[in-house]
């Protein structure tokens, strides 16, 4: 079916997101029906839009782009027989269009893609098609006429700051790596992207993985290292498949190996998988595994630069970050440097996802609101509930009431209001969302990654964790607000690496923005989101309830019988209340509680 | 690859000890090895540890120690598929806990367990990256997302039927 000469083309996304939900079966439809017909079907990446996956972007000339979200195997006929055989496009089934570039609807609008740049756009197994958009350009370029020291003269200038967390100009780091004697030194991608709700890392790997390794050749070449690693984790298969065929390939073409690009740069890359363990993003624990230990982190200094992997200098850098490079490169350090505010330049990709209407990836110059990118580009929250809060930068970060959406989404506009960009997750919450159980999710999830190695994080997190779970089962006392505060002021201060030192920015932030919610648990024991399970009870609205029995088929304690839910049974799931399909269950205040 | 359940090989020397050798050429390749190995047989049975210690040098106890310090690793053999349920942020928000509730209402195991017909082993994990279609769990390398209580007993049964149509 790809003929190269063929005009009409149509693209399935088959990043994770995509498959996840059925691509595979849109994509096989539309290859069986295509046959024999002059039009070119490919598969590609993920686009951003992950709420309407599985998508299929028609176009019929260079110019004209349709994208339909939702799409079934089912409604493959149509879309062949209307759209690609009479030119009519399905408007009811049709979520954008984009004619020439990026441009023509709302969630594309304000947004600037440079690291997406081909995300969603080539077909992300096909080497050829990454070389014609432009790619192992950069590479070539460096090669051919400029010096080490110029590319990272480049990457300084550009402004670009670290993606992974710590925000460190690439520029400088690559500086110093450079500037250490050695033979041996090392490059290393971090692509363990282990906050729960960051994904960016991961589409990047997925649709553009070719952006990665030149990326990494162009670091190995400026800092001097031959050798790179790519540290992906465990829970990203697909990513590891792509990245490791893109690896092949370009092994095969010669930009990986001896005399790159006939020059004298040499250079290797391979891929180590991780294990499961959120600590080993910390760059020294990551350094740790990969020497195949305890992903245990260490003291810094000294650092990476000077003594690194097995003792080398080495340079982390995180995914995005990478995939920057090239596209400075090319495009030169002023292009970027143009973008975002004074001390955060370029652009940032977020990945949002909780009760937003548009979920998914979008890149946007550093610097927009929040307000911007969750209502404009991203619709607003997905249920009729009003925003409540916006939670930034995962585990490390926190959470801002929605009062304070117009702040902007840069590193140090955020450092003022106590957040962090963190991997650039945000999770838009309703009212539905009880800020305390909230703090105590990322509390719970922080304690259980902590590597136990220093004192402040092991037993710090344990205890501000018995607290909230004191005080979410409505057994909090006086006090214990004040309590948590101090054991996390300490722990911030006195752990080993930045895992224990952020744990308890979540917590901090929601004490300092929701401090009436946890009163409420505390004083009156009562969760006012109704979400703590110790402080609510569910029952039958008999009104409503036309006996089909369903809830009882789940419940699974069997708490339910006629129009009684019986308390001392019930675990209080929800799952009766999720499957009623009359609206026959509630969930209300406990009694005993003032309310 | 495939939803596919794997039926575990039984742990054999000459295997185990291809294994290391296919590695050992690299330093610090006890992650990899123990990695393939639980990709052949689910899990890291003992006598592994042991033979990975005679043949890269490496004492018992550290790659002991290594391997428990790593979530992947199970020390029993699991049930023909796993499940990992997400219950990263965005899908605990989405009611991860109540697609948990209906995979153990289904298979009558609970998180970190494996059903009595050994079918089904339940684990955790937080964050599949898919978080704007929560909630989402991968049953063995395939992932499925925007689940419901329902849906998910929907795709267990597949999982079972597709094992009797196998046999
Ligand atoms: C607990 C912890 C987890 C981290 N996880 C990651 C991660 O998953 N990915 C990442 O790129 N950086 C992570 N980092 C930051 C890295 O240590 C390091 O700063 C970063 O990879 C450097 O790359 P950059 O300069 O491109 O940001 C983490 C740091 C800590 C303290
Ligand atoms: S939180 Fe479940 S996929 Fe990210």
């Amino acid at each position: 079916m790809k003929s190269g000469t063929a005009t009409k083309q149509v693209k399935v996304g088959l990043s994770s997101c995509g498959v996840a939900v059925g691509g595979r079966g849109v994509y096989d439809a539309l290859a069986a029906k295509l046959k024999g017909m002059d039009v070119e079907l490919e598969p590609t990446g993920c686009l951003g839009m992950c709420y309407k996956e599985p998508l299929v972007e028609v176009s019929l000339s260079e110019n004209q782009h349709f994208i339909y979200g939702d799409v079934t195997p089912e409604r493959v006929d149509r879309i062949i027989d209307e759209h690609i055989v009479h030119g009519r496009p399905i408007t009811d089934w049709l979520l954008t269009t984009k004619s020439s570039g990026f441009g023509k609807s709302d969630y594309f609008t304000g947004q600037t893609r440079i690291v997406l740049r081909n995300c969603g756009v080539i077909n992300p197994e096909s080497i050829d098609d990454y070389i014609a958009a432009g790619g192992y350009g950069a590479i070539e370029k460096a090669l051919a006429g400029m010096s080490p020291e110029e590319v990272i003269e480049v990457i300084e200038e550009s402004g670009l700051r670290g993606r992974g967390g710590a925000g460190f100009s690439t520029g400088l780091k690559w500086g110093f790596t450079r500037a250490v004697e050695g033979s041996q030194k090392y490059i290393i991608c971090n692509a363990n992207e282990g906050d729960p709700g960051a994904f960016v890392d991961r589409a990047i790997l997925e649709s553009d993985p070719h952006s990665i390794v030149e990326g990494m050749l162009i670091a190995g070449y400026a800092i001097g290292a031959s050798q790179g690693i790519i540290y992906i984790r465990a829970e990203y298969p697909m990513a590891a498949r792509r990245i490791e065929l893109a690896i092949s390939q370009a092994k095969e073409r010669g930009f990986l190996g001896t005399s790159i690009l006939r020059s004298r740069f040499a250079f290797d890359l391979k891929i180590r998988v991780g294990a499961g363990a959120y600590v080993c993003g910390e760059e020294t624990s990551q350094m740790m595994s990969i020497e195949g230990k305890r992903g245990t982190p260490r003291s810094k200094p000294p650092l990476p630069a000077q003594s690194g992997l097995w003792g080398k200098p080495t340079s982390t850098n995180n995914v995005e970050t990478l995939a920057n490079i090239a596209w400075i490169i090319t495009n030169g350090a002023h292009a970027y440097n143009r973008l975002g505010t004074e001390t955060s330049k370029g652009t940032k990709v977020f990945a949002l996802s909780g009760k937003v209407a548009r979920g998914g990836l979008v890149e946007v110059p550093m610097g927009m609101t929040i307000r911007k990118v969750v209502f404009d580009v991203c619709g607003g929250t997905a249920s009729t509930l009003p925003l409540k809060a916006v939670q930034i930068g995962g585990p490390h970060g926190g959470c801002i009431p929605a009062s304070l959406i117009d702040s902007q989404l840069d590193c140090d506009s955020l450092h003022s209001i106590g957040l962090s960009m963190g991997k650039g997750g945000i999770l838009v919450m309703d009212e539905s969302t009880c800020m305390v159980d909230l703090a105590k999710y990322f509390l719970s999830y922080s304690q259980g990654e902590s590597c136990g190695k220093c004192v402040p994080c092991r037993i710090g997190s344990k205890r501000m964790l018995e607290i909230f779970e004191r005080i979410t089962r409505g057994e909090g006392r006086d006090g214990d607000l004040e309590l948590i505060e101090e054991v996390a002021t300490s722990m911030a201060g006195a752990s080993l690496c930045g895992l224990g030192q952020t744990i308890p920015n979540p917590t901090l932030s929601s004490l300092r923005y929701f401090r009436d919610e946890y009163e409420a648990h505390i004083k009156d024991k009562r969760c006012p989101a109704k979400k703590c399970k110790a402080l609510i009870s569910y029952e039958v609205l008999p009104d409503n309830c036309t006996g089909c029995g369903l809830c009882v088929g789940y419940c699974p304690t069997g708490a339910i019988g006629g129009w009684e839910i019986e308390s001392e049974i019930c675990t209080r799931c929800g799952l009766c209340m999720e499957v009623c399909e009359n609206n026959a269950i509630t969930v209300s205040h406990k009694e005993g509680g003032d309310g | 690859m495939t939803a596919q359940n794997k039926s575990w090989d039984t742990p054999s020397f000459a295997v185990i000890d291809a294994i290391v050798h296919k590695h050992n050429i690299e330093k610090g390749s006890a992650i990899p090895i123990l990695q393939e190995i639980q990709e052949t047989y689910g899990y890291i049975p003992l006598i592994a540890i042991e033979r990975i210690g005679r043949i890269t040098g490496i004492p018992d106890g550290d790659i002991y120690g290594t391997a428990t310090f790593y979530k992947m690793f199970r020390f029993e053999p699991p049930g023909e598929n796993v499940i990992k349920v997400c219950r990263g942020t965005a899908c605990d928000l989405a009611g991860a806990a109540k697609i948990a509730e209906s995979i153990n209402v289904e298979t009558s195991a609970a998180e970190g367990e494996t059903s009595y017909d050994r079918k089904f082993t339940i684990e955790k994990l937080a964050c599949l990256g898919c978080c704007s279609a929560a909630p989402t769990l991968m049953i063995n390398d395939e992932l499925h997302s925007r689940l419901t209580p329902e849906s998910v007993r929907k795709v267990l049964k597949k999982c079972k039927c597709g094992d009797e149509g196998s046999a």
